[in-house]
């Protein structure tokens, strides 16, 4: 059996915009080109980079929610496209927007989610608990329509719709944006208990540069759809000649970059990172 | 099996907590359902006809019974779109037939409900006397004609996938086009003719024949309804819809939702 959670090579994505009144087919968005990394199972890899850069598509063609256009994408062991049904009930996944029936409470919400995994009601209802405690979300909250929640707590309810299965592979798309520094304090030190308690392997997009640095051993910087840099922090920054993550962001995928072409340069130009 | 049962009771909950929480909503449209029925029927009684009195009401309780569910099984994808879950749906391990299943034994569950209340309401206002129909026939007819109308609200749904507006508008466009020419309140003969081989194609023409014959509308005794075997064309018609709608509304929601997620359409909108 491979050690490898997540196998990613050679990925491709684009989108077709449509144009006019007869929405004719216009010029195409490349969301993801040629990107290959790898995930160790157990390891927590963060996903660096701009608005638009491809992050989100990337969790969706790992979701099984995009085909991707070519490439070979391989979660712990399945491959997709090909075996979408073994990996579905593998992963969890938490998006930056919090996607509920709102006016259905949170109890509701995770009770239709269990259900759709296959849990029994006991054993969902015991488990939603435990994990929206150790996110720091009081039990009383449990039965309130998820509208009357804020953004922090519905994301807490998000987190804990995920992790309900226990699933050995999360794919967090910036699960902590909006929360306040305590909450995302709270959902950090649960994600990190996850990975040595339970061997979780977690791809974690963000723009948040000390979450990344603190959870994720390994760091891949994406731009224009191109996986630019990876390696551990230290090596990022010593790649960009920088004394902080943040400057090794921007220096390496930050503003003013058209579709990743200069940082690709930038790479090109800096010595090689073992992976 | 017992996860699949699960699965298919995941949707029956959530519908039902949804219904819940919307409850008022439920009872204003179920209150306009039963005051428009009861407005079409008293222009039978206002014509002094009880055979129009009947062949309306017939029209009115099979209609609202008939496009209640397909709406709403159309509509479900509409509102997972709206709601921003259509994603997590389709990410769960669960096969489209248990989806759509589970969503559609609870619009059955929903439209049965909301009928009973239609034909109470219309009890105060009209004089019904069913004694002598075959009331058990008609339910009958129901049951089997709900299954082509599950198959053609499957393939509806799949619409919002493409495109959550234009969806919604050519369901209800689809929706009105069945009313024009199943002939719910008229006989199909009154179409233009160029309308009328559109009728033979609609499964409501066929429920709505069959159940006329069963409650006794075209009886030369006004309300002595049919027996079954006399609705034998209809029932066969109505079971090789339904065999063949639910099967093509499972395929093409399939070949939509691949192409959904080759060209990104998935994602949250509205």
């Amino acid at each position: 059996m491979s050690n490898q959670g997540i196998e990613v090579l050679g990925l491709h994505k684009h989108f077709s915009k449509r144009k006019g009144l007869l929405r004719r087919r216009g010029a195409a968005v490349h969301a993801l080109r040629d990107v290959s990394f790898g995930v160790e199972r157990g390891e927590t890899y963060g996903l660096l980079g701009p608005n638009g850069s491809g992050k989100s598509t990337l969790i969706r063609v790992l979701s099984t929610l995009l085909v991707p256009d070519a490439g070979q994408v391989r979660l712990l062991g399945h491959r997709i496209p090909g075996e979408e049904a073994a990996v579905r009930s593998k992963i969890g996944r938490v998006s930056v927007d919090a996607a509920f029936y709102k006016k259905l409470s949170a109890r509701e919400n995770l009770l239709y989610s269990a259900f759709l995994y296959g849990m029994d009601k006991a054993r969902a209802e015991r488990r939603a608990l435990d994990i929206l405690e150790a996110l720091g979300l009081e039990g009383e909250k449990f039965t309130d329509p998820l509208e009357e929640m804020s953004r922090g707590m519905q994301q807490k309810v998000a987190i804990t719709r995920a992790l309900l299965v226990n699933p050995p592979l999360l794919l967090l798309d910036e699960p902590t944006t909006g929360l306040d520094p305590k909450s995302k304090r709270d959902v950090q030190t649960f994600l990190e208990n996850l990975r040595s308690e339970h061997g979780t392997t977690i791809l974690l997009t963000s723009h948040d540069m000390a979450e990344t640095e603190r959870l994720c051993p390994r760091i891949g910087f994406i731009a224009g759809g191109r996986l630019i840099a990876e390696g551990t922090p230290d090596e990022l920054k010593r790649i960009a000649g920088a004394d902080s993550l943040d400057d090794a962001f921007i220096a390496l995928a930050g503003e003013g970059l058209e579709e990743g072409e200069a940082a690709v340069k930038k790479r090109e130009a800096a010595e090689p990172v073992e992976a | 099996m017992e996860q699949v049962l699960r699965q298919t009771w995941a949707f029956f909950f959530r519908d039902y907590h949804l219904t819940r929480r919307y409850m008022s909503w439920v009872v204003v449209f179920t209150f306009y359902a039963v005051v428009n029925s009861a407005t079409i029927a008293l222009i039978g009684v206002a014509a002094g006809d009880p055979r129009l009195t009947l062949t309306l009401l017939v029209g009115v309780v099979l209609w609202n019974f008939l496009s209640v569910l397909f709406q709403e099984i159309a509509n479900s994808i509409t509102y997972e779109r709206w709601e921003g879950t259509l994603e997590y749906t389709f990410m769960a391990p669960v096969s489209r037939l248990t989806h759509l299943a589970g969503v559609s034994f609870f619009t059955l569950f929903y439209s049965v409900a909301r009928s009973f209340f239609i034909v109470g309401g219309l009890v105060l206002f009209i004089d019904l006397d069913l004694s002598r129909a075959n009331v058990w026939g008609a339910l009958l007819v129901l049951v089997v004609s709900s299954m082509a109308f599950v198959g053609l609200g499957l393939m509806a749904a799949a619409l919002p996938v493409l495109s959550p507006e234009r969806g919604a508008e050519a369901t209800n466009i689809f929706q009105g086009v069945l009313l024009l020419v199943s002939g719910v309140y008229y006989p199909v003969e009154v179409l233009p003719g160029w309308l009328q081989p559109l009728a033979a194609v609609s499964p409501a023409t066929y429920a709505l024949s069959a159940c006329r014959k069963l409650i006794g509308i075209e009886a030369a005794g006004m309300g002595e309804g049919a027996p079954l075997s006399a609705v034998t064309y209809e029932l066969a018609v109505l079971a090789v819809m339904g065999v063949v709608l639910i099967p093509l509304g499972l395929y093409v929601f399939g070949l939509v939702e691949t192409w959904a997620k080759q060209t990104g359409k998935l994602k949250r909108t509205g």
